[in-house]
């Protein structure tokens, strides 16, 4: 059963420094809030994974937080790159960054192995391409009709934090509209936290809905806004605005450490 | 919203045109953010209302009446037929071949139509770290046809891959802002020039001696209905 707790108590709680992390959105109910707690507990030495590495992980690789990143794509959506991530792996600053990456079918094959507790996923795709000889994949033959296939090892994350929309009191979360990969991150991580927008005496059926029973969630933890800047649908919008702002601030190092100061990290001291 | 067709076409404009045009009898298409995502929406209002839009977000049949900012924005999912997990959209639909055409975009491309968007440089030392595959690989190999629209230069248009993150044998078209490319014989040959622009012009921003068909088209000018609405959209996002 999850528990229900403040944010600042879960990350506490879940995230160790030097764990695989895997803070999943696409594009959709990004946990802001929650990546912006592991800053200021000042959680070092981190594997990120993610598919889409977007301006959260740029500021998590920004400030140093991440030895390792796993991914499929790394962009600032509709805008372009993503500054400090590019610093890490072109300059190694603040620190290098050693990559393991994916496509997204891949990535979500991983994950969806990771889920069923099975040690690697089966597919086409890879083949003929140079990610072949650069990431972890291997040529699997079809045991029933010959055909050449590829098998993606299974992605089983330390630990899995994704935004919901809702939750109930016992810890029940509902999220709707576009539901990415996060179910199977859940379920393929040995601990997990959600973030909501709020807690609710009962979830109402959403169209589309996805609920994820409390039973195997470890922390449910209420963080109104906390996808923010991207959004939850029905409840918060897409600041576009941020996205195209963030291109600018991230592209100067000073420029982009004071902004974390001031914005994210300044809560740490008071606490 | 008021907007003028009385300005000629631009070069981008008619790259779009010319992208959505491709979709007059399309099924469905798989389309990332930027050019390709404004064509097909452009297709889907002038050409061919029942065309299924589909977003790797998970939004299938989308009907945005905007450009989106981004694949997964709020509009795309609240107007689509259904939304599904990324596992389920390269499982079920990509990987199974539901999805007709692809458009995609790439910051390389070889005279096969295999696309680069990881590194340009070496991969341990990159120059420039590109963003990386994506949907990209599986989409190129699990959709019936592809179309690539990049901008013609010789930045784009190498000699060589830094990278091949993306195979082309799938690929009956690339768009680009002088002409149209399609595969002759395995590589990809000149086949339509854009107005006002000389075969000369596309062979000297190609980065490897571009072969140029007998029979070179001259795209037909973009129409006052399919530039009216390309306007309007743009100036809509």
């Amino acid at each position: 059963m999850a528990e229900i707790t403040t944010l600042a108590e879960a990350v506490a709680a879940l995230v160790h420094d030097g764990d695989s992390v895997a803070l999943e959105g696409f594009t959709h109910l990004i946990p802001f809030a929650a990546g912006h707690e592991l800053l200021r507990q000042e959680r070092r030495e981190l594997e990120l994974i993610r598919m889409t590495p977007d301006i959260l992980y740029d500021q998590m690789i920004g400030v140093g937080a991440a030895r390792k990143l796993v991914f499929s794509y790394a962009g600032n959506p509709g805008v372009g790159s993503l500054h400090r991530l590019r610093d890490a792996i072109e300059n190694g600053w603040p620190r290098p960054l050693e990559l393991e990456e994916h496509s997204h079918a891949g990535m979500a094959n991983r994950y969806a192995a990771g889920a069923a507790h099975l040690p690697f996923a089966v597919m086409r795709g890879y083949r003929g391409t140079d990610l072949m000889e650069r990431t972890r994949v291997a040529p699997i033959t079809c045991p029933f009709s010959g055909e050449e296939l590829v098998a993606v090892p299974a992605l089983r994350p330390d630990v899995a934090i994704v935004h919901a929309q809702e939750a109930d009191r016992h810890g029940n979360v509902q999220l709707w509209g576009i539901p990415g990969v996060q179910k199977e991150a859940v379920l393929a991580a040995s601990r997990s936290l959600v973030t909501v927008e709020r807690i609710v005496e009962a979830l109402e059926p959403r169209p589309g809905g996805v609920v994820i029973p409390g039973w195997v969630i470890d922390c449910v933890a209420e963080a109104p806004g906390g996808s923010q800047p991207s959004y939850s649908l029905g409840i918060t919008e897409r600041d576009n605005d941020f996205y195209r702002f963030w291109d600018t601030v991230s592209r100067d190092r000073d420029a982009f450490l004071a902004w974390m100061d001031a914005n994210v990290l300044a809560g740490a001291a008071a606490r | 919203m008021s907007v003028t067709t009385d300005a000629p076409a631009t070069a981008d404009e008619v790259q779009i045109v010319v992208a959505a045009r491709r979709l007059r009898e399309a099924r469905s298409v798989f389309i990332g953010v930027g050019r390709p995502s404004t064509a097909a929406i452009l297709a889907r209002m002038v050409h061919n209302p029942e065309l299924v839009l589909v977003y790797e977000s998970g939004t299938i049949g989308a009907k945005p009446f905007q450009v989106p900012l981004s694949i997964g924005d709020g509009e795309l999912a609240e107007t689509a037929d259904t939304v599904v997990s990324v596992p389920e959209m390269f499982n079920y639909w990509i990987g199974a071949g539901r999805i007709q055409v692809a458009f995609l975009g790439a910051a390389q491309i070889d005279r096969h139509a295999n696309l680069n968007s990881t590194v340009i440089g070496d991969y341990d030392a990159p120059r420039t770290r590109l963003p990386g595959a994506g949907g990209a690989p599986e989409i190129a190999t699990g959709c019936e046809e592809v179309v690539v629209i990049a901008p013609h230069s010789r930045r784009t248009f190498v000699e060589r891959l830094d990278f091949l993150t993306t195979t082309g044998a799938r690929t009956t078209h690339v768009i680009t802002d002088l002409g149209v490319l399609e595969p002759r014989d395995g590589e990809l040959t000149l086949t339509a020039v854009h107005p006002g622009v000389s075969a000369e012009r596309a062979r000297e921003q190609t980065g490897w001696p571009l072969g140029v068909a007998d029979e070179l088209a001259v795209t037909p000018e973009p129409t006052d209905p399919e530039l009216r609405a390309l306007r309007e959209l743009v100036a809509r996002g």
